[in-house]
């Protein structure tokens, strides 16, 4: 009886979003009498960090400093629509829906700012600290607080903008099947060394190495988050979590803790991540968003461990001991796979 | 059912509030008394999100008599800010330790207790302390890593 190392590798293309009825996202930005900002969306915040990367993306655009930026997803029954958050399509469409709606408001507080100033909106810029000043002459200026209030005051002017994202549904050709489904794919790849023990059957990840492609990281303590987090939901998926019997059994559904393997925080394994930032010509800034690829590669790169670490293939998720066991006994033994030494690999070439 | 009147000490301060006799305190807390900061996950003693500290350990709301508290101290997450945050909620923000939060108030109990029994923690003292918390979003490194940083910093205020 012995335990087994093996590594496995995966790597992924992730769509981004998907491409039900063209996907869209709605925004609607508009300025308070106190001069900030309100960004209204129905995307929903579920600790992934929308709020945080729409404010950011919203400040951005609009040329205002981050704490002047209120989001608001407080209701879906009176924000402006959206498909959700899934598909990890929240950065890229709902970012997208928001650059739109936040410079018809940008172009509409310089209009008032151009007003006030008596000078011709195109020759105004903001300093992203809440003025907005003559391009070349920083003496000429207006907060954007004063902006806001002199459109909403005197001007008789909303300070406000409308944005939507949508990627025109794709149809099926009927004659080879082609669509394109998605504009944007992020990438990941990982490698995980595992350790499986061929009395027990049980597999345990000791070390995960990726890289993960994510556009541009526009918070990248918020992406270090989700992709520690969600790489680790994805070793989860390989080896523990279930609800048993599975689809399509009609007793399948949710179940209690004490029926639903979940590891804890006893189950971990060291994650050395790279992100790799190759901005989305499509994306908001050039994000894409990293959300459900955390966990893919994770999968696959397991079972291509365990298969290399006892030569059993398992297909079926998770990979219990029970199944690693009975795939064990079924080929007569652990069967490492046999590991050429440097000299015999070149000479086999 | 019968009501008891229940008199205890709510982070810090006397609190009394009429409790069905099998009401939990997790119900109690939430309903009875208005703090919101135990969170019902389960219901049945696994996920941890009701965490409470009665007596200086830590409880499992959810699995306790609401009249058994009767005269006994209770600290939720909600007394853990004394005018300003708690260093444990400030290492969970500088760790970015919570995404959905839902698990969050039951970690902060159950490393309160810990630090405050054993000042300088291994990870594997962090790891076993929170062993009854689920958390969903994290993976648990920011949490444990959050923990070990208070501990770090309070050694060396
Ligand atoms: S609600 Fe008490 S342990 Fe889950
Ligand atoms: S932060 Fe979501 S459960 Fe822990």
């Amino acid at each position: 009886m012995a335990m087994h190392r093996g590594r496995g590798f995966a790597s992924i293309n992730y769509p981004i979003g998907m491409n039900l009825g063209g996907d869209p996202s709605q925004a609607l930005v508009h300025s308070n009498p106190d001069g900030k900002f309100t960004v209204a969306l129905s995307s929903i915040d579920l600790g992934q960090g929308m709020k945080s990367v729409t404010r950011q993306i919203a400040a951005e655009t609009l040329g205002i400093p981050v704490a002047d930026v209120y989001v608001d997803t407080a209701d879906s029954d009176t924000g402006p629509h959206c498909m959700g958050s899934f598909a990890s399509r929240g950065t890229h469409r709902v970012g997208n829906a928001v650059i739109q709606a936040a410079q018809e408001a940008r172009a509409v507080m310089l209009e008032a700012a151009a007003e006030e100033l008596e000078v011709d909106a195109t020759d105004l810029v903001t300093d992203g600290r809440g003025n907005i000043h003559v391009k070349g002459a920083t003496s000429r200026s207006i907060t954007t607080m004063a902006a806001c209030q002199a459109a909403q005051f005197k001007q008789g002017r909303t300070v406000s903008g409308r944005g939507i994202f949508l990627i025109p549904l794709s149809e099926v050709d009927p004659e080879t099947g082609e669509m394109t489904p998605v504009s944007c794919f992020a990438h990941a790849a990982m490698l995980v060394e595992v350790e499986v023990d061929d009395e027990t059957g049980e597999v345990s990840v000791l070390d995960m190495q990726s890289a993960y492609e994510v556009g541009r990281a526009l918070n990248p303590r918020l992406v270090e988050q989700q992709l520690v987090g969600g790489a680790w939901m994805g070793m989860s998926h390989a080896l523990w979590e279930t609800t048993e019997p599975y689809y399509p059994d009609r007793s399948h559904g949710p179940v209690d803790f004490n029926n639903y393997l979940m590891p804890g925080p006893g189950d971990l394994a060291p994650h050395h991540i790279s992100v790799l930032e190759r901005p989305a010509p499509d994306g908001p800034f050039g994000g894409k968003g990293p959300g459900e690829m955390c966990a893919n590669p994770v999968l696959p790169a397991v079972a291509n461990a365990v298969y290399d670490a006892v030569g059993v293939r398992i297909d079926e998720l998770p990979i219990t001991p029970e199944k690693v066991l009975r795939g064990i006994r079924a080929n007569g033994g652990a069967r490492p796979k046999m590991r050429l030494t440097r000299t015999q690999f070149a000479g086999a070439r | 059912m019968a009501k008891k009147p229940v008199t205890f000490i709510l982070n810090g301060s006397e609190r009394a509030a009429f409790a069905e006799e099998g009401l939990n305190l997790l119900e109690f807390l939430r309903r009875g008394i208005g703090d919101l900061s135990p969170k019902y996950g389960c219901g049945q003693g696994t996920c941890g999100a009701c965490t409470v500290i009665i007596d200086g350990e830590t409880h499992l709301s959810c699995l306790t008599m609401a009249v058994a508290i009767e005269g006994r101290k209770v600290e939720t997450a909600s007394g853990l800010a004394n005018g300003k945050v708690h260093p444990l909620q400030e290492a969970f923000m500088e760790h970015f330790a919570a995404q959905c939060g839902y698990c969050t108030p039951g970690m902060l109990m159950s490393a309160k207790v810990l630090l405050d029994r054993n000042p300088a923690p291994t990870r594997a003292d962090v790891i076993e302390a929170i062993s009854g918390n689920l958390c969903r979003c994290t993976g648990y490194e920011p949490i444990i890593d959050a923990i070990l940083a208070t501990a770090n910093m309070r050694r060396l205020a």
